[in-house]
């Protein structure tokens, strides 16, 4: 069959006109996915396609974890045993006392008659592979929504925040982490309790503070946590630690540069967080009331 | 005719379409492995390397379709916009197959030459595209990875040419 001659005269449009055609359809399908998200069907298909590709592509380094679980030498077990039965220990005193600092929250929290605050369930994944997009710093982790996964579930690792869910599919979703530029968490100082935007700079464990005034109290060291405004990050989850700040008065804000405390870069397992609970509507914004006197000036 | 830079072409036995399948498949496999740290930068894009080698050699054998559809899958699988990776995709893969006869002819450092330029460019539609997207300038170790491509060319089109060489003829002496 391969040693026909070629059909010469029957080759159908020129390459110049396929390359336009193909052309003026990427052109409508880029329009089409960044300006209206209109292809979310679409991108669930070919996900659905790419699926048993991502999941292969991502055994090697599965059977390799496995490998050199399998020569873990005694004394290291040994080691790690007596670590985390220490570490279980001084886990198992700060439950206890969080147990008792909860009963007694929950106790105030009825006398001042507020808002209980809720614990949110979680759902364990694993990260699959980070994406290699130069323009973005995202994970793809191996729940979807066959989980119930939902775009804009902060994700955490064992000690803080590390992005938030923004697509999904049947059993993938894709987290963007919060490095990534044009992500951003509302944060609180924990020393000081001012509320702050903490945004991504495209740079591998970078962090910058945005519009601080040059005289607001921030230092070295400082931990930050999500204020929980948002009503996308629950209150109080670890997301970074002061590394640098810079005055200089030529410029408005200070520069204030953080660095993750969670595992950003690290393959590891990470919990992906239930829905917030409803944040209370926005009060309608009532109408200027324009002042009599002004009216009758002009 | 013949420079110094031109090598006798030799007589392959016809590739199987299957073949060109299988390593479409391997190359969008290699993409999807997680590099980390510095490899990242280095490795190259895979897809587009093996869509240049068959829009080079196999011009009639691969399609416009099927690069624009490895681009999409390479969308979905990185997150990126869709249509981003096809757009640059079928643009290599015209560039391939109008450039085929004369790279064809030239010995492997000159191909070389011309791959390097054509990867670039694939990489400077993804840029342009994502720029128009609101994206900024990732540095210039973007780069890295069409060079890298490039130096991959050579042992690339070594091993693909193998099962399309002829076996030796057991009767001639």
């Amino acid at each position: 069959m391969e040693h026909t001659p070629p059909p010469l005269f029957r080759t159908g449009p020129t390459p110049l006109a396929r390359l336009m055609i193909f052309s003026m359809l990427s052109v409508v399908l880029l329009i089409a996915d960044a300006r209206f998200n209109y292809l979310t069907f679409l991108r669930q298909v070919t996900a659905v396609i790419v699926y048993p590709l991502q999941r292969l592509a991502a055994a090697p380094a599965a059977i390799g974890g496995h490998i050199s679980d399998f020569f873990v030498t005694h004394s290291s077990l040994r080691n790690d045993n007596q670590r985390l039965s220490q570490q279980n220990l001084e886990l198992a005193r700060e439950t206890q006392q969080t147990r008792a600092l909860q009963l007694e929250n929950t106790h105030l929290r009825g006398l001042l008659a507020a808002r209980e605050k809720l614990a949110v369930p979680a759902t364990a994944a694993e990260i699959l592979y980070a994406a290699r997009d130069p323009f973005a710093r995202k994970v793809m982790i191996d729940q979807g929504l066959q989980r119930d996964i939902e775009a804009g579930r902060p994700v955490v690792d064992h000690v803080g925040v590390i992005g938030q869910v923004t697509r999904v599919y049947p059993w993938l979703s894709e987290v963007t982490l919060i490095t990534d530029k044009g992500h951003l968490v509302p944060v609180m100082n924990v020393r000081t309790g001012l509320r702050a935007v903490l945004a991504g700079t495209g740079d591998d464990g970078k962090l910058e503070l945005r519009f601080i005034p040059l005289a607001a109290d921030f230092q070295n060291g400082d931990r930050l946590v999500t204020s929980g405004i948002d009503g996308v990050y629950p209150p109080g989850l670890p997301v970074a630690e002061v590394t640098n700040v810079e005055r200089n008065t030529a410029y408005l804000f200070a520069n204030i540069t953080c660095k993750p405390v969670a595992g950003v870069n690290n393959h590891a397992q990470v919990l992906v967080l239930g829905p917030m609970p409803a944040t209370p509507e926005r009060p309608e914004e009532t109408k200027e009331v324009t002042p009599q006197k002004k009216r009758k000036k002009s | 005719m013949s420079g110094p830079s031109m090598t006798p072409q030799e007589l392959l036995l016809p590739v199987r379409p299957g073949f060109i399948f299988v390593t479409l498949v391997a190359a969008l496999l290699a993409n999807l492995l997680s590099w980390s740290g510095w490899m990242a930068w280095l490795v190259p894009d895979f897809v587009a390397l093996l869509v240049l080698y068959w829009c080079i050699h196999e011009p009639r054998k691969i399609g416009f379709l099927a690069a624009w559809l490895l681009g999409l899958l390479m969308d979905i699988a990185d997150g990126s916009l869709f249509g981003e990776h096809a757009l640059a995709y079928i643009i290599l893969a015209y560039a391939g197959m109008a450039l085929h006869r004369r790279v064809q002819r030239f010995s492997m450092a000159p191909q070389i030459l011309h791959v390097i330029p054509l990867l670039l460019f694939t990489d400077c539609v993804v840029l342009l595209v994502r720029a128009l997207a609101g994206a900024d300038f990732p540095g210039y170790a973007y780069f890295l990875g069409s060079f890298a491509g490039a130096a991959l060319w050579p042992p690339l089109t070594h091993l693909l040419k193998l099962p399309q060489r002829p076996r030796p003829d057991p009767d001639r002496v």
